[in-house]
């Protein structure tokens, strides 16, 4: 994307009918962390990756509660997300204290949709930088939503936002359609392989990413460093073995060629 | 009641209007965070409007702090919320009970519009006339008047607590055309809230 003439204001039009500012908006959240969600029947689970700035920092929050059956991660401009979390947060609170019920997952992603569609109608503003993975369960079931800067909302099975989210995509195409079978476990465990795809080759750890549970029975809770490693290790010790096997595989073919290569001669 | 590590905090459950019941089992206590707890007497729906107002006002609390409300921020809590309506009050007589931060029991007291003070033990409603002098008999507090300023806790145990708070509501109920059917008591301690119901006179 190049500058051009039209992409000074929101409020400006190009020729070819879009508006600048928001795709750049946009452009914001794919150079944001990754955050992967993934959708069962009855579970959905948030997983984000949790780069420190440097060692001494702390790591950045990305994924927020929002109420007991609602909760967020978000990928781009964080303080955005933080403002937006308050907002979401206080919708939550307004709608139970009128109607003594959770507020529709639905709903809620309606209002911060309106909410990001008026920042890209106001020449004195401009739009969100950061794109909402809204994890939520109500009444029709679990949901699992995508919220853009641009005021766009879609749903989804299983999504993944910010850098490198497209091999995390990739790998979630090949299996999604199994989704609402899986377990609450299976789906935490596809999560964290969707986030290890997200990171090309680096190690994956407990410390690095978050995990963020919602499903019935179940109030949305970040899950503890501990459990996060435990189901690291065990994807791992999985893939070693696969490797093992293969690497096995590989020796016994080559055993036979040197026999067979010995009783050639002979035969002749 | 405060206690050295406990709080009992006890409330009827007739609603009466006038000389008739609306119903022998309604509670008029409020759990509004982990060890904090309020009870109060009179208009039972703006009870229930200022309990909501303070749910929320905890949520939005535990979000931005990631913890729960201590009582003594509570307390200063309930205080604002009732003085914000000082030209239209919440008709509530309230008590606040639980532990504050060091796990000691502590009560609030409030009037009408907000203004508080922490006791040893307080009582609000239609028996209150009949409760509070045998408290002040069986605790002896002393005189908040007194300097240097004597600790107000009672040094009765847990068990002769709640006794007491039986005995004198079991007392009141005699008298006291409003109060009977049943007493909730609820006891906040360390291992967290305890709920008793025990039986009064129904006349």
């Amino acid at each position: 994307m190049f500058r051009n003439q039209y992409d000074t204001d929101v409020t400006t039009w190009s020729p070819a009918g879009r508006l600048f500012q928001v795709e750049y908006a946009m452009e914001a959240v794919k150079q944001g962390a990754a955050a992967v969600g993934l959708r069962s029947t009855s579970h959905v689970v948030l997983a984000t990756v949790n780069k420190a700035a440097s060692d001494l920092s702390s790591h950045q929050r990305k994924v927020f509660k929002i109420d007991d059956h609602i909760g967020v991660a978000i990928a781009g401009l964080t303080a955005d997300g933080r403002v937006l979390s308050r907002y979401l947060r206080n919708e939550c609170i307004n709608h139970s204290f009128v109607y003594e019920s959770p507020l529709p997952v639905s709903r809620l992603v309606v209002r911060l949709a309106d909410k990001a569609q008026v920042c890209t109608q106001r020449s004195w503003k401009r739009p969100y930088g950061v794109g909402l993975l809204v994890a939520g369960l109500d009444e029709t079931g679990a949901h699992l939503y995508y919220n853009c800067p641009s005021g766009n909302y879609f749903e989804y099975q299983a999504f993944a936002i910010g850098s490198r989210s497209q091999a995390a995509k990739t790998f979630m195409e090949r299996r999604f359609e199994a989704f609402n079978g899986y377990s609450r476990d299976e789906l935490i465990k596809d999560a964290l392989f969707a986030i290890k795809e997200t990171l090309q080759g680096e190690k994956l750890t407990s410390s690095i990413c978050t995990v963020a549970v919602v499903g019935i029975g179940e109030p949305f809770h970040m899950l503890d460093q501990k459990i996060i490693q435990e189901v690291i290790d065990s994807i791992e010790i999985k893939e070693d073995d696969a490797a093992a096997a293969t690497a096995a595989a590989d020796q016994a073919p080559m055993q036979e060629e040197d026999k067979s290569s010995e009783a050639a001669p002979m035969d002749i | 009641m405060e206690g050295a590590d406990y709080c009992v905090i006890a409330a009827d459950t007739r609603l009466s209007v006038g000389y008739s019941i609306y119903t022998r089992d309604y509670s008029k206590i409020c759990k509004l965070a982990d060890k904090c707890v309020m009870a109060s007497s009179g208009f039972q729906g703006d009870l229930k409007a200022l309990q909501k107002n303070l749910a929320a006002k905890h949520l939005i609390y535990q979000h931005q702090h990631n913890k729960q409300m201590s009582c003594p921020a509570m307390a200063q809590l309930l205080s604002n919320t009732l003085y914000y309506k000082r030209f239209f009050p919440y008709y509530t007589f309230n008590i606040l009970g639980g532990l504050d931060s060091d796990e000691k029991g502590c009560v609030f007291t409030y009037d009408a519009v907000g203004s508080y003070e922490r006791v040893g033990y307080s009582a609000h409603g239609t028996g209150a006339g009949l409760i509070i002098p045998v408290l002040d008999n069986q605790l002896k507090s002393p005189s908040p008047l007194l300097l240097p300023a004597k600790d107000a806790v009672t040094p009765l145990s847990e068990m002769e607590a709640v006794d007491l708070v039986k005995d004198v509501f079991a007392s009141a109920t005699e008298r006291d055309i409003y109060t009977g059917d049943k007493v909730e008591i609820l006891v906040i301690n360390a291992s967290g809230i305890r709920q008793e119901l025990m039986e009064l006179r129904k006349d």
